[in-house]
């Protein structure tokens, strides 16, 4: 992506500077060529139509080609593909908090592999901050309230710098840290590092927890929704909407899950807004996403998973 | 090489009776409804924000000279770069051209007495001043660290400063500028001298009366949008912080449906500055006039249509921000329109190199630069690396420094003779617009490479690996600086010592120079009577003290 970018960026350095250049020397030319002498008047000119229209239409279709290439990289640099590794963080003043699905937690370093398509769900727990690696060209604001999505593929192992590139307050420009790319061998190694349970599974934790499945039942007689290959999906709403669920649908369905209605339900279901923590949020999405991967005869898909483990429950409760 | 001294034979006298000595108690001024003596107040108060601002500004590249924050604590230097881009966005860039020069010319190019509403002319400069005395109390009182901009929820929910006394200042500022457009408006519709047409206007006229509709239509949202703030900062209705229901990227939208308008509120009047010196000194009319003039309005409405091209990674959709995208480029036509017709008028026109001249050419380049930036920036797939870094920091310098201060101290220049009655001494000016442009370029150039490496703004410290850029930066701005301090000096000095100017010192166009320097309290002695098309250089004898040397 980053050459991609460079390329881009070099065409616009190539036309600006031409278009610098003419200008610059056109001024300069006119003035000495037509400087003040004794004798010599001016000659009173109205305008051109014709170079009017001219000056207009050419540059606009010079930068027709600045739109139409930049849109079409924007597009590619904001689509993350479907095989793309996911990783939550979670943005506060002024920290940022990576969750690998594998249940890998960093602090102000991302661990990633070469070759891999990597992409970020992100919110913030306080005010706005933004995750920019310039190395990668890419940057994305991280919201509170919702998720934002940003993606890249890092191909040389190294260690690039993390910034947060929206004013966060104090230590602003001190919410940084680094993307560390490694090769694959070595970061299976680096994952294989530490005890940890799997996002997902952390969400499943939670799920029973929380008593989710008495409603929200694999087949379709409970009194919520069937959670079962939702993610992605487009959901018919009461008032007649259909909205895809995607991560903040989800997000948002867990937190006020009056906002939107599933058509044929009632609205039953208490907000978990204040119950939930981000990090607790980020691990519940992560699992009802993870059953849009089930099996469409999966019925036992909520409740076949084998109980917690009691250190197992220890540590959700530590998260 | 120009000279700024007048012949004998046409010694100018100082006239018996003018706004300047009409009344010298401090009443007669703080009273005064004369549009020329209360841009005069604009003059005084507006300089002094701008020094403040300034002074900030060397705070700001000091402490940017080390990659440590070393100089100031970070806090601190947060609040530094706020009330850096608060005083000089709201308090300098808004007012400075159209309550300065705009209030002093706009009722003489139209050949009027005054402004139309000279008592809420007056009230707009009490307005301004109370918004400036407000913001000084919020600094005097801890500042304010939100940035210029005021982002939710960190300045409703986060910060810890004063943020609503800062708020509540632009609040009452805003209607300064509100009161000046409606001024504007009305003056060049009602109160034009016979046979002064549409299209006998002088650009500077089109090109404020373009941003007075700018005015009117935008200062209200942003006074609405300081209200939302205040509200949610002190009532906690949730508005834009999600924890209380709201939706931080709502703020953004509003924010910059005026402040993005607002750029355009700061450029056009010095566009229009720069047609008229242009125009002067070329000796000619400016090429295509009417396309000049309408490409103002186009630069007005297009104006209010690109506000989201600053939230292109904030989370609003691919297609609206391809979109706000296709229209920022639309946007860059009559600027460009602009420009290539300022070129095309040196064609066979009869140049001089006085200081006004050299500002103007400093215009167009640095404009020139701003603008082509402008659209990389509006090149999506490239906004997403430079947004938030310093190329957009010296973009948007470029375009409100370079090309605001430009065409402000180019018209100040030009229009001083006509201020004060005196000249300048013409070797110390062009000393100073060389210090500008060239510190302005070792500022700012800097700044988009440190950018496009990825060095994000508001930063209080920084990678190590960016110093070599930061410390020409800094070097540049005390360059700068000292660019911005000599006219003070030497235009103050000239108050008193400069040789009087005459009624025309350049042989310029335009009803204000038909009257005397400085002008009768009422402008004319007579309600002038147009009958010639503007720029009418080919029927006004060049003075001769403007023309260079025979090259032998």
């Amino acid at each position: 992506m980053a050459f991609q970018v460079d390329a881009l960026y070099i065409y616009l350095l190539l036309v600006s500077g031409i278009m610098t250049a003419l200008i610059f020397l056109a001024v300069a030319f006119l003035a000495i060529k037509y400087r003040r002498v004794p004798g010599r008047e001016a000659h009173p000119i109205e305008g051109s139509t014709f170079l009017e229209i001219s000056w207009s239409v050419l540059p606009f279709f010079v930068m027709l080609t600045f739109f139409v290439w930049g849109t079409v990289l924007f597009f590619e640099e904001r689509t993350p593909p479907e095989n793309a590794t996911e990783v939550y963080v979670v943005a506060k003043q002024w920290m940022w908090k990576i969750e690998h699905m594998e249940g890998q937690r960093e602090i102000n370093e991302l661990h990633v592999p070469t070759g891999e398509n990597i992409k970020l769900i992100m919110t913030s727990q306080d005010v706005i901050h933004s995750f920019f690696i310039p190395a990668f060209r890419v940057k994305q604001d991280v919201l509170p309230g919702r998720y934002t999505t940003l993606w890249f593929k890092a191909t040389v192992p190294g260690r690039y710098h993390l910034f947060c590139a929206e004013y966060c307050g104090t230590n602003h420009s001190g919410m940084g840290g680094d993307i560390v790319v490694m090769d694959p061998q070595d970061y299976a190694q680096w994952m294989a590092g530490g005890p940890a349970l799997p996002l997902q599974d952390s969400g499943r934790l939670l799920f029973d927890h929380f008593g989710c499945a008495a409603c929200h039942r694999a087949d379709t007689q409970g009194r919520g929704p069937s959670l079962a290959g939702l993610y992605n999906k487009p959901v018919m709403l009461e008032d007649g909407r259909t909205v895809v669920a995607d991560e903040n649908y989800i997000r948002e369905s867990i937190l006020d899950p009056t906002a939107k209605i599933v058509k044929g339900f009632k609205p039953t279901m208490a907000p978990f807004q204040g119950i939930v923590t981000d990090d607790q949020l980020n691990a519940l999405v992560a699992y009802v996403k993870s059953l849009g991967q089930a099996p469409a005869t999966g019925t036992a898909g909520l409740q076949d998973q084998s109980a917690p483990s009691p250190e197992q429950t220890q540590k959700m409760r530590v998260q | 090489m120009a000279s700024t001294t007048i012949p004998a034979n046409q010694a100018p006298v100082e006239p018996k009776l003018n706004y300047l000595n009409n009344g010298h108690t401090i009443k007669s001024w703080l009273l005064t409804t004369d549009h020329k003596r209360i841009a005069m107040l604009y003059l005084v108060s507006v300089s002094a924000f701008f020094f403040l601002g300034g002074f900030f500004a060397m705070l700001i590249r000091l402490e940017l000279l080390t990659p440590e924050g070393d100089l100031l604590a970070a806090d601190t230097y947060n609040k530094v770069f706020t009330m850096h881009g608060i005083v000089m966005v709201f308090f300098f860039l808004v007012p400075v051209v159209p309550a300065i020069l705009g209030n002093f010319l706009v009722p003489l190019m139209v050949g009027a007495k005054d402004l139309a509403f000279p008592r809420i002319n007056l009230l707009s400069w009490y307005l301004y001043v109370i918004g400036g005395i407000l913001f000084l109390h919020c600094m005097l009182n801890g500042g304010v660290d939100t940035g210029w901009t005021f982002y939710t929820p960190y300045s409703t929910s986060a910060s810890n400063t004063n943020v609503v006394e800062a708020g509540l200042a632009i609040f009452i500022a805003g209607f300064s500028s509100i009161f000046t457009g409606l001024n504007f408006i009305v003056t060049v519709h009602r109160m034009r001298a016979p046979g002064l047409t549409w299209d006998r206007l002088p650009l500077f006229v089109w090109a404020n009366y373009a941003t007075s509709v700018v005015m009117i239509l935008g200062t209200p949202v942003i006074a609405i949008t300081m209200v939302l703030v205040i509200a949610e900062r002190t009532l906690h209705l949730g508005i834009f912080d999600p924890r209380l229901g709201g939706d931080p990227v709502l703020f953004q939208h509003l924010f910059w449906f005026y402040s993005h308008p607002a750029v355009y509120i700061m450029i056009l009047p010095s566009m229009g500055v720069i047609s008229e010196l242009i125009a002067c000194f070329s000796r000619k009319r400016v090429f295509g006039y009417k396309f000049v003039a309408l490409s103002s309005v186009a630069i007005a409405v297009f104006g209010f249509l690109v506000w989201a091209h600053h939230l292109f990674v904030a989370g609003i959709s691919l297609y609206s921000a391809m979109v706000f995208s296709f229209l920022s480029f639309v946007v860059g036509v009559p600027s460009a329109v602009k420009v290539f017709n300022w070129t095309a008028t040196l064609y066979k026109g009869s140049v001089s190199f006085a200081t006004p001249m050299l500002y103007a050419f400093g215009f167009i380049g640095l404009f020139t630069i701003g603008g082509l930036t402008g659209l990389i920036l509006a090149t999506i797939g490239i906004d997403v690396h430079v947004t938030d870094t310093y190329f957009v920091v010296a973009h948007f310098h470029y375009v409100m420094v370079g090309g605001v201060l430009m065409g402000y101290l180019g018209g100040l220049h030009f229009w001083w003779p006509k201020i004060t009655g005196r000249m300048y001494p013409e070797h110390w000016a062009k000393l100073s617009a060389l210090f500008v442009f060239v510190g302005f370029n070792l500022t700012f150039f800097p700044q988009f490479i440190l950018g496009y490496v990825g060095m994000p703004r508001r930063y209080w410290q920084y990678p190590p690996e960016f110093q070599v850029l930061n410390v020409l930066s800094t070097a540049g701005a005390s360059v700068l600086a000292v660019g911005y301090l000599l006219p003070m000096i030497y235009l103050l000095w000239s108050l008193k010592y400069g040789p009087l100017a005459g009624d025309n010192p350049w042989g310029a166009a335009g009803l204000e120079w038909q009257t005397s320097s400085p002008p009768p309290t009422f402008n004319f002695d007579e309600t002038p009577v147009v009958t010639w098309e503007a720029y009418n250089y080919e029927d006004i004898p060049a003075p001769k003290e403007l023309e260079a040397p025979v090259v032998t």
